[in-house]
């Protein structure tokens, strides 16, 4: 059957989730990308709306399974409060996800009860290196069997909380594969930058380089065990993140500009009544829709095992991140040279938006 | 509710005979009706009535069964199971599955079309029964609607055909000039093989009172007084018939008229074709689909005969510019599908789909248009040469982004509907 509607369970998650992105995220979100600062309370309350708890199934302490569908619902509702308090709020997904997708039963027993039961606390994965033709699955971080044990080398970028972090998934290439690797803080040659990272946007979520120099970790520290696992589905996963929250910060967009729109006067009427402004807005709206859906039925086929799931996810990931980048430019446009300046919240999401394209492994479903 | 992407059985089944149908009936004589505008493909014509017939449709590519039937339960019994109607999402697959074959062809599958659209969607039950029954007969019968005229087109509020009744004999005068009508000419003409169909044809009652005084009324095949004048020559679609029709003097019974007689303020008439095309839109998206579909599926075939292949899941920095562009006519046909999709099954569910309906048209218009386009550019000489049929598609597909609504009026009503705006509000 073709059905378009969340279910019920879905429906009361989202209105959670969007209570929170409303009234928390949403109304501090300038503030703490000029502060470059997220404060802890707002992401343990983030936190305590159990996202990732109910991932993870009894047996490892969560209540409740993945759902890769429900998962789009709420990262997208919840970006659309503020990106980097998502991401933040989400970060210990990108250790715990791929363990629950990929890991081994003694991983899972290991990290997943752990990482759950309390507080927010900072678990956290590094995928992205930096240059312009990186690419998950050719990645010049190399890891190497040596013996019984597993030798890492390489650089990272963009990896949010590392300072803090209790271990890091690092991803690496491992005769041609990619393949997650357990990294636990203090490991010997495991060196994270004093500095955060400075991007165009971003800003309020600590991100830092890590450099791995001969870092020594045990074969059972590869994602999966000994016998490694598959990165594809983690990699869909985590396209299918990035396009959940590409559609949140460009609903936030549509959402503010429409709202201005409809107040903002010129020539004697409200710009809404323009039709090259009213025109922008219909654009927007329909592609944010054709993007939802693309991104909505790759997560319904990830649930249902569909063979052709990675693709759907690609095709997702690719077309939300342009389309959040045009909706985000409309958002400032609609604004004139009120969206340039940096209190509108236009300007940010503008800088938010050009991120999808290249910000893979930040979020996952 | 859920979210759910698996197409249902009866509709899976469905498409494997459609296509087949646009494999050997459809495909194989495109060409030669394109350059031989305005013949008949009398197989496919017959063929295609006798085939739904068979399947115990009926009437055509319609929704006519749960329209015209008693009140619709909005859960069809199927033994102890309860499935919600999915009548609106077989019709779209059915169209994108036709056109993909060829939307010309689509086009003049026999049945009621837009003429028996209008009628389901402004008529009386006695109006449905008297009008839509025929469509169940045994030769192939057409309908079509004449809304369009040379003064009016997107501004249906124009339109300056005139129906006068003559109180004396309770009939409707109608006069008036209607161009581009869709299936006018096998829905008025006599042809042998053909049933006796009818035209619906758009008019004011009361021209004082704008779109409030708009009527539509069914003008029978052989009326006295219709004209067709001539049948246009187009760009595509080009066995499709667009005719232009006037109107001296046409008298119709009192009973013709859809809906009600009385100009209220609230606008029932004009209502009645606004409900027609929200019913239409994403239907007319699907058809639109199907083209670009085709058209795709040719420019992948051809590039992997020569050796490229799409590398999916590559970073974009690291594809041709070949493959950037497929993957982004993926992108836009997959989503404009799903919105189409959508439209419809809110159709099938009740619910109020004037914004998607219309986002859907939006949507399949852009793309429709830019995947055709691009493919024949991809292709060089090979797309631009008539030996193949990809130059011809992306003549049909153009249609796609007029009727129906152009993408700009359809972007005023999703502008209007997202901003809570009325016509005057934004024009
Ligand atoms: C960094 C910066 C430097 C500047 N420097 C100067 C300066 O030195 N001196 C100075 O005087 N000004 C300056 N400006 C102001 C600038 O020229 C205005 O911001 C610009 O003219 C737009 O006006 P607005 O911001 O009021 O937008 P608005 O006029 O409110 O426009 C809002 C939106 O509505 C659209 N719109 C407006 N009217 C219509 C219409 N009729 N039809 C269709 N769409 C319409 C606009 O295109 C825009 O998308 C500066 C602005 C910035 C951001
Ligand atoms: C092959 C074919 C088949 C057709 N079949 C039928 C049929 O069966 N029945 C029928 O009744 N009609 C039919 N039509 C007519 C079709 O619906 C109209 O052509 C269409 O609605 C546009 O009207 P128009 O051609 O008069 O263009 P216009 O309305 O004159 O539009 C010209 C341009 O102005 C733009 N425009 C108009 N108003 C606005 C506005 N308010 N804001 C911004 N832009 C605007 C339009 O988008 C377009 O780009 C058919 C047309 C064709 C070509």
């Amino acid at each position: 059957m073709y059905s378009f509607e969340p279910n019920e369970e879905q429906q009361m998650l989202i209105d959670v989730v969007s209570k929170y992105a409303e009234n928390d995220l949403r109304t501090s979100s300038n503030e703490n990308e000029e502060n470059k600062e997220l404060p802890k309370k707002l992401i343990n309350k983030g936190w305590e709306l159990g996202l990732l708890q109910a991932s993870i199934p009894e047996s490892y302490g969560g209540f409740g399974e993945r759902n890769a569908v429900t998962n789009v619902l709420a990262l997208e509702e919840m970006a659309y409060g503020d990106l980097a308090g998502t991401l933040a709020v989400l970060t210990p997904s990108l250790f715990a996800t791929p363990i629950l997708l990929a890991g081994s039963e003694e991983q899972k027993q290991n990290y997943l009860p752990k990482i759950i039961s309390g507080e927010w606390s900072p678990y956290t994965a590094a995928l992205i290196e930096l240059s312009f033709d990186f690419d998950p699955n050719a990645l010049k971080t190399i890891a190497e069997i040596v013996s019984d044990k597993i030798k890492l080398n390489g650089a990272k970028a963009f990896v949010p909380y590392a300072k803090e972090a209790q271990a890091i998934l690092v991803y690496a290439n491992l005769n041609g594969i990619t393949q997650g690797f357990i990294v636990p803080k203090d490991s010997v040659g495991l060196s994270i930058s004093e500095e955060r990272e400075k991007l165009m946007g971003l800003n309020a979520l600590p991100m830092y380089r890590v450099e791995l120099h001969d870092v020594m970790i045990p074969l059972s520290n590869r994602l999966g065990g000994a016998s490694g696992h598959d990165f594809e589905l983690i990699l869909a996963s985590l396209r299918l993140g990035s396009a959940s929250a590409a559609l949140g910060v460009a609903k936030s967009s549509f959402e503010y500009a429409k709202n201005y729109a409809k107040e903002r006067e010129a020539f004697g009427v409200k710009i809404a009544q323009k039709q090259a402004v009213a025109f922008m807005l219909a654009e927007m709206r329909t592609e944010i829709e054709a993007m939802r859906l693309l991104t909505w039925e790759a997560a319904w086929k990830m649930d249902n095992h569909k063979e052709d799931v990675c693709v759907a996810a690609y095709l997702a990931h690719t077309g939300a991140a342009d389309m959040a980048m045009m909706v985000t430019d409309r958002g400032v446009q609609i604004y004139g040279g009120h969206g340039y300046i940096r209190e509108n919240p236009v300007e940010l999401l503008m800088r938010n938006g050009r991120g999808f394209a290249m910000l893979l492994g930040l979020a996952i479903v | 509710m859920t979210i759910e992407f698996e197409a249902p059985k009866p509709i899976v089944n469905q498409q494997v005979m459609l296509k087949t149908v646009a494999e050997n009936m459809m495909r194989p004589i495109s060409r030669e009706f394109d350059e031989n505008e305005h013949e008949i493909p009398w197989s496919y014509v017959e063929f295609m009535h006798m085939a739904m017939k068979a399947a115990g449709g009926g009437g055509g590519l319609t929704v006519m069964e749960e329209k015209t039937s008693p009140p619709a339960p909005l859960l069809e019994g199927e033994g102890s199971q309860k499935r919600p109607p999915i009548g609106y999402q077989k019709l779209a697959t059915q169209i994108e599955m036709l056109a993909w074959g060829d939307v010309g062809m689509y086009l003049i599958t026999p049945g009621g079309g837009l003429g028996a659209a209008a009628v389901a969607a402004a008529g009386t039950p006695e109006q449905k029964e008297k009008f839509l029954t025929r469509f169940n007969s045994d030769i192939p019968t057409y309908a079509a609607m004449c809304m369009t005229e040379p003064g009016a087109g997107s501004d249906t509020s124009a339109i300056r055909t005139r129906a006068v009744l003559d109180d004396k004999t309770n009939e409707w005068v109608i006069n008036g000039e209607k161009i581009f009508v869709t299936g006018g000419d096998k829905s008025f003409t006599h042809y042998e093989k053909l049933g006796k169909g009818f035209i619906v044809v758009w008019a004011s009652i009361d021209p004082s009172a704008g779109r409030a005084g708009m009527r539509a009324f069914v003008v029978e095949s052989g009326t006295a007084g219709v004209k067709i004048n001539k049948l246009e020559k187009k760009m595509g679609i080009r066995v499709s018939d667009t005719a232009a029709i006037s109107l001296v003097d046409v008298r119709v019974p009192f009973e013709n008229m859809l809906g009600s007689a009385t100009v209220e303020k609230n606008n029932t008439g004009f209502r009645g074709a606004m409900a027609t095309f929200d019913a239409t839109r994403p239907l007319v998206a699907a058809s639109g689909l199907g083209v670009a579909r085709a058209a795709l599926e040719f420019l992948k075939e051809k590039l992997e005969e020569n050796g490229v292949k799409i590398r999916y899941g590559l970073p974009r920095q690291k594809l041709s510019n070949v493959e950037r562009e497929v993957i982004d006519m993926e992108i836009m046909l997959k989503s404009a599908w799903l919105m189409t999709l959508k439209a419809v099954w809110m159709a099938d569910n009740k619910k109020s789909n004037a914004l998607e309906s219309s986002m859907s048209k939006v949507k399949a218009g852009d793309v429709t248009t830019k995947i055709t386009q691009k493919a024949v550019e991809i292709l060089g000489p090979i797309g631009y040469t008539r030996e193949f049929l990809l130059e011809k598609w992306m003549r049909d597909a153009k249609i796609t982004d007029i009727y129906e609504g152009t993408g700009q009026i359809n972007r005023l009503v999703v502008a209007r509907q997202i901003l809570g705006y009325s016509g005057s509000e934004l024009r």
